[in-house]
């Protein structure tokens, strides 16, 4: 075969072993010059032991890549950079504490004699951003910039190494609508320029939006790759990616509500700008749907005692209860399930038992605070089992499970209090689809028992599919109502956009 | 009663592996005795066994405690002067009173207080641990000189100096002296290492100070109160480390500011090096009795081989540092 003949990206036969576990079954697929390829299979499919083999994090247990002809295995992630290779994680790994120019430039600034030449540093940054399409001063902390320019500027860093290959892990997640936007424009630069870009999302309207291609991995194995999305459909691909035709997504069906579980009234603090007030009854899952920055993870937060209110007041079942600290708030039966899994949510070095058992242990105790160890195990198996959480074993120290497992043992943690109100923020970013619909289904059927759910999401469709009424949230305020009859995709995005940015 | 929840904890894979993971410690300890059995002379015997105890059970004590600092991610630098300090402390109001309850009780009572500013600057103004005990080391420094007036108290009351030399089982050799005893401050530190690695392992308290060193911020939104669990470590951490203060200036008959120099440094070195990790959530008592016997067991082949004590301070630092690296690499596989 000639090298003509192939694509610029090439993946030989890659297979990741790491103890008792295959990651990858000799994948092997190539990504062309010039073209988006979207890489797409479920949590644990394998796309990131993948990306880690690109980016020289951890080097293939056998096969090979090949860029632009050349064989590589990367020993290291600076080999992977030196060879025109840079992966934009969904966590950036840039330093807040300085300043963007000295981001973009890390460990090759413009210097005379060991001096760093700061004039210069900054207008060679400002081209680079410039050539983005950002207009952010090289000099600002990057502390201080959002989210979605601080990926501009991890995208620029890797420019500026002269990367050609390009790959995003989900890098959409964590964006505002129009940060998405943007970055779009800047990949289909990169992609006229010549890059060779892997595209690594859950979003299957991302993927018909901004992609040439598309790879579906499915438990290690490379299942296919479609050369064109012209002419194949998202179920297509979400049957490749699960193995099976998932028929409605979400299943929704309506309930009966009963009496009021929850009722707030008039509560602000930091993030809740203006007096949030609504109620939520027993089996109803309300929507709370906003753009990212809203408010909606801080009203949670308000109603969980994770940061004080300044004002207002809760009633749990009709009665009044004073929310200092998560501890009230547990007690009252009010749990909140936390956006950032990783950060918020689970104590990585501790077993998934440790995990489930985290907060109702406290209730199962001896004398001097002894634990009962019987509980423990038999409430941590019957949590994982109840949930369908795919773990070797309860030992196993859960940084080892997937998104979607983890997320399932948080869940476990929570059904193993009595709980009145369930806060779900974010409960299905990042995980696959099959993970996803199992939770969507858990969702139900807590409503159905009796349950007041309240659900965030970035993610309309989501939203829209799961709720039975739907709050917005816009710029610190509850801006709107809508019960599920009413709640039309467009007047939703409507009431959440901004009205006047300028006066914000 | 601890082996119930530690049999549960090894991955159900790799026995061997598993094992050498979770006993590597202790077994290179096994493996050094036995190294320093047959090439120390004087090390395996009775006299030197029962001096080799005596002379880890300072460290010890303190470090049963270091260890929930360290496994809830942070750091105590103050337990350092605070042993001299209850030395002075309950040798001072010995002489002023007699009363051994209130001469013990004043110690711990000092030590707790300490712990106490300890634990609520870092838990409620957010200060850094390394920097507040710091502080506080120097301070509590000073309070012992000035309790002493920079002289070492001596102490004359019998009841005391009992305190430290009871000893059960005493065996005798065939002229009447003592062949092997073990001491109460041995006792104390054996109560001690059994009694904080079940609260480790089995209380709400010890669970959820590993959680807390594991990820602080999931610990607090799961309702763990994560500002009292810390207070509580130091305060015990304080309490524990004047009372080993206490045992050590009824050893010497003597409370003396200027005693246990650096000793903090050998804690926190005996609790790293049996593989306690200092970013937290990671931890177990027989890390800390592993870590604690190898400083202590070459500390003492060293002193019978006539080791020059400037080299002592070299081959101690190696061992840390190579304990560190060893678990670096092992962890890394």
């Amino acid at each position: 075969m000639s090298t003509a003949a192939q694509p610029y990206l090439v993946f030989d036969d890659i297979t990741k072993t790491y103890p008792g576990v295959k990651a990858l079954r000799g994948v092997s697929f190539g990504v062309e010059e010039g073209t988006v390829h979207a890489l797409m299979g479920e949590n644990g499919a394998g796309k990131s032991t993948l990306l880690k083999a690109l980016s020289g994090a951890h080097q293939p247990t056998t096969g090979c890549l090949r860029i632009g002809g050349i064989e590589h295995v990367f020993a290291s992630t600076s080999a992977a950079m030196a060879a025109g290779v840079a992966v934009i994680y969904q966590e950036l790994h840039l330093v807040p504490e300085m300043t963007v120019a000295e981001n973009i430039y890390l460990g090759h600034l413009p210097q005379h004699g060991g001096i760093v030449d700061r004039t210069r540093l900054n207008e060679l940054a400002a081209i680079q951003l410039r050539r983005l399409g950002e207009d952010i001063d090289p000099a600002t902390k990057l502390a201080r910039l959002p989210i979605g320019q601080r990926q501009m500027v991890e995208i620029a860093k890797a420019l500026t190494r002269g990367a050609k290959v390009i790959a995003f892990d989900e890098p959409t997640s964590s964006l505002s609508a129009r940060e998405i936007e943007k970055l779009f424009t800047v990949i289909r630069d990169l992609r006229r320029e010549g890059c060779a870009i892997l595209y690594v999302t859950h979003r299957m309207e991302e993927v018909f939006r901004l992609c040439d291609a598309c790879t579906v991995l499915r438990d290690g194995a490379h299942v296919r790759t479609h050369p064109s999305l012209q002419t194949i459909t998202p179920d297509v691909l979400v049957k490749d990616m699960v193995g099976r035709d998932i028929a409605d997504v979400y299943g929704y069906q309506p309930r009966s509500h009963g009496s009021v579980a929850l009722q707030v009234s008039g509560l602000t603090g930091p993030g809740v700008l203006a007096p949030a007030s609504f109620s939520i009854a027993r089996g109803e899952i309300l929507g709370l749907f906003g753009l990212v920055g809203a408010g909606r993870t801080e009203l949670l937060k308000l109603l969980f005692g994770a940061t004080p209110a300044t004002a207002g007041s809760i009633r749990v079942h009709d009665a009044p209860v004073t929310v200092r600290s998560p501890a009230d708030a547990i007690r009252a039966g009010v749990v909140y399930c936390t956006e950032d899994r990783k950060k918020e949510g689970i104590v990585p070095i501790r077993s998934v038992m440790e995990n489930c058992n985290l907060s109702a242990r406290r209730r199962h105790v001896s004398l001097g605070g002894v634990i009962d160890d019987r509980w423990e195990r038999e409430n941590a198996r019957a949590q994982t089992t109840a949930l369908a959480v795919k773990t070797p074993s309860l030992d196993q120290l859960i940084k080892h499970l997937s998104g979607g497992n983890q997320q399932k043992v948080i869940l476990g943690r929570w059904l193993s209090e009595d709980v009145n109100v369930l806060m779900l923020d974010e409960p299905t970013r990042g995980i696959d689809v099959g993970a996803k619909s199992e939770i969507y289904k858990l969702m139900f059927k807590l409503a159905a028992e009796g349950m007041a759910v309240l659900v965030v999401s970035s993610d309309l469709p989501e939203v829209l599919g799961l709720a039975d009424r739907v709050l917005v949230m816009r710029q610190g305020r509850l801006a709107a109502e809508f019960s599920r009859a009413d709640a039309a995709p467009e007047r939703v995005l409507a009431a959440a956009l901004p009205i006047d940015t300028a006066a914000a | 009663m601890t082996a119930s929840s530690s049999s549960v904890s090894p991955l159900k894979s790799g026995g061997a592996a598993a094992l050498l993971d979770r006993a590597g410690m202790l077994l290179i300890l096994a493996l050094l005795v036995i190294v320093c059995s047959f090439t120390v002379p004087n090390f395996a015997s009775p006299n030197n066994a029962e001096s080799v105890l005596l002379q880890v059970s300072t460290v010890g004590i303190v470090a049963t405690t270091m260890l929930f600092c360290l496994a809830s991610g942070n750091f105590d630098l103050s337990v350092g002067t605070l042993i001299p300090a209850g030395g002075v402390l309950c040798a001072l109001v010995l002489k002023d009173t007699g009363n051994l309850v209130l001469a013990i009780s004043a110690a711990l009572g000092f030590g707790a207080f300490v712990g106490l500013i300890n634990g609520v600057v870092v838990a409620k103004c957010k200060i850094n641990p390394l920097i507040t005990t710091l502080s506080t080391m120097m301070m509590v420094k000073g309070v012992a000189f000035v309790f002493a007036d920079g002289k070492s108290i001596g102490i004359a009351n019998d009841a005391v100096l009992n305190l430290a030399n009871a000893a059960f089982p005493v065996f005798h050799n065939e002229r009447g002296g003592v062949l092997f005893q073990i001491t109460a401050p041995v006792w104390i530190c054996f109560a001690l290492f059994f009694l904080f690695g079940f609260l480790l392992n089995r209380t709400i308290f010890g669970r959820n100070t590993l959680a807390i060193g594991g990820n602080e911020e999931a610990a607090r939104l799961a309702g763990i109160p994560v500002d009292r669990v810390k207070i509580t470590i130091f305060v015990l951490q304080g309490a524990i480390a004047a009372l080993a203060g206490v045992l050590l200036a009824s050893r010497m008959g003597i409370g003396d500011p200027k005693t246990a120099q650096g000793i903090e440094l050998s804690i926190i070195s005996a609790c790293v090096l049996g593989g306690v990790s200092l970013t937290g959530g990671v931890g177990r008592m027989s890390y800390v009795i592993a870590g604690v016997f190898i400083m202590g067991i070459v500390e003492n082949a060293m002193n019978l081989l006539s080791i020059d004590s400037f080299y002592q301070y070299i081959v101690r630092g190696a061992i840390l540092l190579s304990a560190v690296l060893f678990d670096r690499f092992r962890t890394r596989r």
